[in-house]
């Protein structure tokens, strides 16, 4: 791990780092919602739907999501009658804070990451599950049956997706040696394949299972189309949120979008070679510029992936869902981890 | 021209018979006790899907008694969008009715003219010259596509694509834009007289629906590979909503809802009122399954035989007049007639009384969905809240049908 901090590159004071992160992170993730959300929500599916989108707001229509903005926080804060009401408030900034909380670990340099955590993906993968909690605090107090049935659908999700999720991620780990997310990008740097190492050794090509499995139950965390049950808009009409207005269904909103990024970042760090650029060296300072933005190349090329699996499939049933997960993902991770035991072992 | 090829899409999506016994037993599953458990006592739930539902489509409300997501018992309420058309057309002359009744299936409304001004037609005792039963059967059957397309889009809507309802109402635009250039209204024709039509077609129009027909036709080949191919919406729509062949023709199911449970029965063909269907070669799709699936894929195959008929009546289509000699003040004489056709949901049917008046006495409206919607307490129990959907979305209603 380097030993060079920001703080020792720049010679800052521990508070002006921390304020730095801080302000950083709270740019980062509603900007993040904003472009993933305009590139792919709005245009991406404009284009495959042959419409054209969003049109008059800004260039092309790229302020169209700030007007919206706008426009959620003039509107009324509607609490349904019977609501709890501290719970329903509580639940969008619940799932909020969630994605705000993936953020702090992901690495974009060889010093740009809020916290280099040893245990960083055990600690993604935790907070990431936090969102389901909030979602069923939304579904139970909104005090609608569609927002309780769309609840509980996420609850019962949970286990089914974030199992194969866990295990999928186990052999990037059994690969690289390490839980520090900083730690499995050196690995895939300085790795390399049959003695081929110029492009170090990115897991997606020893790991393509996990990377599947990963990205299949990625897919269901971010509750995005095959999987996206508990939101269902037209069986639920939008399940959990559908009591929502305003600024709490923003919030819920752009947690989605922020958290598909963080996903994707996610992605890019256990298994497409995070930040790290060919042909230099590991802890070269010009990376931390130029880190963040291969992060963010190779970011929207997942979240592409991500959202073109959207807009193209149907929803599946929930105990569709389950039997899948249970019966091919759950085993097929397990395999995974096995085989990479041995080759560990043997190699 | 030669017949437009249909393509065969009966071999790719023939059911195995592991997937006919699963069927089986989920119908067998079905008419037993739907509630599981029994063991745990759990309460039920109610559960009010519409009337301002987007599954359906307009105001439709179906009261469930859920346990978990499981329905115990679901009920058809309507009524939310009753209009009176019955009772309006008794205060109406003849010509004034068409306008009403175009708006009772509202996405093909051309189609809604017909039976009425045919069973005026009987009742007067004229008959429209070859040229405009030509012309009506053409526009019938775009009314068809028009109508059809947009459900092999918005059944992918139904659950979860939100893609193909977007190609199905590019592609379904192209169909109105032709019979807007015949009628002048997109939706609502009014273009059906009593004696023959308004008007006849325009120039050029019979290369330009061609062209649109083989724009159809690529738009089922692109639904078939977007949507009905795809695996999971075969897992979601198949062995869902089985309708046995008894079952359906008990409940007076008609159109594509009873020919997708293996019943081999079209008005077109079987009880033709004088229109052209009967001079041009096409055929009846069936599927034995019963199932969602099968009302998809029978409702895709007849868009396309509609294209084939359409393409053949083009290439055949008589010269003369479009206008019988009728009085200026159309009087019909007393009598009841009753004349259906094979709508493109399924059979519809106008019961006219006159006694001899400027306007019907009594008018009786058979409208397919309030048939087929009649089905729903038989074919929900059992199944879950997604399943809901599928069936209400494969069924396909349409709310001005049911309500009137």
């Amino acid at each position: 791990m380097s030993e060079l901090t920001l703080t020792g590159a720049l010679g800052l004071a521990y508070w002006a780092e921390t304020s730095i992160k801080l302000g950083v992170a709270l740019v980062v993730i509603p900007t993040a919602a904003l472009m993933l959300g305009y590139l792919f929500l709005l245009k991406m599916m404009a284009f495959m739907q042959s419409r054209l989108g969003p049109q008059d707001v800004g260039p092309s229509g790229s302020l169209q999501l700030i007007a919206d903005a706008i426009k959620f926080l003039q509107k009324e804060d509607i609490h349904p009658a019977a609501a709890d009401r501290r719970v329903f408030r509580a639940a969008p900034v619940v799932v909020l804070a969630s994605s705000f909380l993936l953020f702090v670990v992901l690495p974009t340099g060889p010093d740009a990451v809020v916290e280099n955590l040893d245990t960083g993906v055990f600690y993604a993968l935790a907070v990431s599950s936090l969102s389901v909690l909030g979602v069923l605090m939304a579904g139970w107090a909104s005090a609608s049956k569609y927002a309780l049935l769309g609840g509980l659908r996420a609850a019962g999700q949970l286990i089914a997706y974030e199992l194969p999720l866990i295990l999928a991620v186990m052999g990037v780990v059994i690969q690289a040696n390490s839980l520090n997310l900083q730690e499995i990008v050196r690995a895939q740097a300085t790795g390399e394949i049959f003695g081929f190492g110029f492009v170090g050794n990115p897991f997606i090509l020893t790991q393509f299972i996990g990377f599947l499995i990963f990205m299949i139950s990625a897919q269901a965390e971010l509750t995005q189309t095959p999987f996206d049950m508990p939101v269902a808009e037209t069986e639920l009409v939008g399940g959990f949120h559908v009591e929502y207005t305003g600024f709490r269904f923003l919030l819920f909103f752009m947690a989605e979008v922020a958290t598909t990024f963080a996903f994707s970042a996610l992605a890019t760090v256990l298994f497409l070679g995070g930040w790290w650029i060919p042909g230099f060296d590991f802890d070269a300072p010009i990376l931390n510029v130029l880190g963040p933005m291969v992060m963010l190349a190779k970011i929207l090329l997942v979240a592409f992936v991500i959202f073109w699996i959207r807009f193209t499939y149907p929803r599946l049933r929930e105990d569709q869902l389950q039997k899948f997960a249970w019966k091919v993902l759950i085993p097929l991770s397990l395999a995974n981890i096995v085989v990479t035991g041995i080759f560990k072992v043997v190699l | 021209m030669s017949p437009a090829t249909v393509s065969d899409g009966a071999r790719r999506f023939a059911p195995g018979a592991a997937a006919l016994r699963e069927q089986q037993a989920y119908v067998a599953g079905q008419a037993a006790d739907a509630r599981v458990n029994v063991e745990l006592d759990t309460g039920d739930m109610t559960l009010n899907i519409g009337p301002q539902h987007p599954a359906t489509h307009g105001t439709l409300r179906i009261a469930c008694r859920l346990d978990g997501e499981q329905v115990i018992a679901a009920e058809p309420l309507m009524g939310y969008m009753h209009r009176g058309y019955e009772k309006l057309c008794e205060v109406r002359t003849y010509p004034q009715c068409t306008t009403l009744i175009n708006r009772i299936d509202w996405l093909g409304s051309f189609a809604n003219e017909v039976p009425f001004i045919l069973a005026a037609e009987q009742l007067m005792g004229v008959e429209a010259p070859p040229r405009a039963q030509w012309i009506r059967t053409i526009l019938f059957e775009l009314s068809r596509i028009a109508n059809v397309s947009l459900f092999l889009g918005d059944m992918g809507v139904q659950i979860g694509a939100l893609t193909p309802v977007f190609f199905a109402f590019r592609d379904r635009e192209r169909v109105l834009n032709q019979i807007e250039e015949v009628t002048g209204g997109r939706f609502h024709p009014n273009f059906d007289r009593i004696g023959g039509l308004k008007d006849d077609l325009p120039r050029g129009w019979i290369a330009e629906t061609h062209a649109v027909m083989a724009k159809m036709r690529g738009f089922c080949d692109e639904m078939e590979d977007l949507l009905m191919g795809n695996e999971i919406f075969q897992t979601r729509c198949r062995g869902v909503g089985v309708i046995p062949k008894d079952v359906a023709l008990s409940h007076g199911l008609s159109g594509a809802n009873l020919r997708a449970s293996g019943v081999d029965w079209d008005l077109r063909r079987d009880a033709n009122p004088g229109l052209a269907w009967d001079q041009i070669d096409w055929r009846v799709w069936t599927h034995p399954d019963g199932d969602s699936f099968a009302r998809y894929w029978v409702r895709m195959q007849e868009t396309r035989e509609a294209t084939k008929i359409v393409d053949q009546l083009l290439d055949s289509i008589p010269s003369g007049p479009i206008m019988t000699k009728v009085p200026l003040i159309i009087k019909v004489p007393a009598g009841e007639a009753y004349v259906s056709t094979e709508n493109p949901l399924g059979e519809m049917g106008y019961y006219v009384v006159s006694k001899g008046g400027l306007g019907p006495f009594r008018v009786k409206i058979r409208t397919p969905s309030f048939s087929n919607i009649s089905i729903v307490p038989w074919v929900m129990r059992g199944t879950y809240v997604p399943d809901i959907i599928t069936i209400l979305g494969s069924l396909y209603f349409i709310l001005g049908d049911i309500d009137r």
